[in-house]
């Protein structure tokens, strides 16, 4: 989908206790994200912290999870 | 379709058995039911198990007829019912159909899970396999950080509050505490509650249910025949399982589960009954926010009345709805494949006023809730006096 742009944070959290794979990256926050197009997505917030309600643009994937930074 | 009742009930003490192997747990939960319904292992005409993730974490798989073959069940169908967490709550559900169509007259259903010869971290990345690997699970989606987003949610929308949370904590390890069965039997208060290690932000320790190894089973005939197993009969009065997206981010409101929804509508219209009408309920509070999204989802209270309603004690053991009188997921414990059978063996025992400390007292109907996942399986057992 091609739809990853500016979207809207639905719901977040900021994770302290991780899967295997991600034991090196807590804390790490993860949020679904509300796309223009409507369709949400889950990925990863960099940097700064957002809330619910907050925009965010789509930044970059990393081993194809999508990166979210707030929008200033 | 006949009546169907519940005759025996079996379960291992929850907790962390190091010494203990998932066969030895299930076996002892079914040959105690089979006891409890007076019954031999030879009269058994099928056995239907729910186990989430025994091939993961212990690596055994072909796990009904390993099983039922140890308590002398042989040459009858044996089958294995995956559906999460729900794992054995769909197991009964597809028992009670069996047995209400009239293909057999006396089933054994058992749950089982042995998780705790697993670190942590592996036991978290287990259970992300409920979840959608492609999607959130990639992202670093873990069941407590999509609960906690749920809560989030919650709290954004209903005003819930932590303290409304912990509460429910606190109300189920009060009521574990008198539960001998209980994996972790100590009360906690409001403040350590609060102040628990951080999990998945807003939830903390306290917020989230067990790791745990154990084991339960029921066994179940069609009612005209169950005076010959026991003289306290619990009668099957609904039962229901419904379905929904497995990814959190595909679902259009998460403040809701819409298969419990959906499943219980269907299980109060097989018995005839109304939410109004159900004195008590095991709900599945896997995190402390799904035990108030369960009772706003049940009927038991409005929506976003879920929290206010428990931290006034609500769903205390002598409150209006006692929820959890067992100590819940929270405080007995999580072996996730043996939390549905449990929870059915929790509400006949109060049912037949077997429940000695935790025993509620307008007991003669009863309500099982078991989730599956972040919602995509539900299934919801309705239970009253014969």
């Amino acid at each position: 989908m091609n739809d990853l742009g500016a979207g809207t944070i639905y719901t977040e959290t900021v994770v302290y206790s991780p899967p295997e794979a991600y034991v090196n990256d807590v804390p790490y926050q993860l949020a679904i994200v509300e796309l223009m197009s409507g369709r949400r997505v889950t990925g990863r917030v960099a940097g700064e912290r957002a809330h619910i309600g907050d925009r965010v643009l789509f930044a970059e994937f990393r081993n194809n999870v999508p990166f979210f930074k707030k929008q200033s | 379709m006949r009546a169907v009742a519940v005759v025996g009930i079996g379960k291992t003490a929850f907790g962390a058995f190091p010494d203990r192997d998932l066969r030895s747990l299930a076996v002892e939960a079914g040959q105690k039911a089979l006891e409890n319904g007076r019954a031999k292992a030879s009269q058994v005409e099928a056995f239907y198990l729910g186990n989430f993730a025994g091939p993961s974490f212990v690596g055994q798989n072909h796990l009904a007829p390993y099983i039922s073959s140890a308590i002398g069940i042989n040459g009858v169908p044996s089958t294995r019912f995956e559906a999460a967490c729900a794992s054995s709550g769909s197991a009964f559900f597809h028992a009670a159909s069996a047995v209400a169509a009239g293909l057999y007259d006396v089933v054994l259903v058992g749950g089982v899970e042995k998780m705790t010869s697993q670190p942590t971290p592996k036991v978290t990345e287990i259970l992300a396999g409920a979840g959608d690997l492609c999607g959130e699970v990639r992202a670093g989606a873990t069941f407590p950080a999509l609960f906690a987003m749920i809560a989030r949610r919650h709290m954004y929308q209903y005003g819930t509050t932590r303290e409304q949370m912990a509460s429910v904590a606190v109300k189920n390890h009060q009521n574990g505490a008198k539960n001998p069965l209980a994996h972790m039997r100590k009360v906690i208060t409001m403040e350590q509650a609060l102040a628990g290690k951080p999990i998945a932000e807003p939830l903390t320790v306290y917020d989230c249910s067990l790791i745990s190894d154990g084991a339960a089973a029921v066994l179940i005939v069609p009612l005209e025949r169950a005076a010959e197993f026991t003289d306290k009969p619990v009668r099957v009065l609904g039962v229901a399982q419904t379905s929904d997206n497995v990814a959190l981010d595909e679902k259009d409101d998460i403040t809701t589960f819409r298969a419990v929804k959906t499943s219980a509508e269907k299980a109060y219209k097989m018995a005839g009954v109304q939410a109004s009408d159900i004195q008590f309920a095991e709900v599945h509070d896997c995190f402390t926010i799904a035990e108030i999204i369960a009772i706003e989802d049940l009927g038991f209270v409005p929506k976003g009345q879920g929290g206010p309603f428990s931290l006034a004690g609500g769903t205390c053991l002598h409150g209006e709805r006692p929820v959890n009188a067992s100590g819940g997921l929270k405080s007995k414990g999580h072996p996730v494949g043996a939390t549905g059978v449990g929870q059915i063996c929790d509400v006949v025992e109060q049912i037949r006023g077997q429940a000695g400390e935790r025993q509620v007292k307008r007991n003669t109907l009863g309500l099982a809730q078991n989730l599956g996942g972040s919602g995509a399986t539900s299934v919801i057992t309705i239970l009253g006096a014969a």
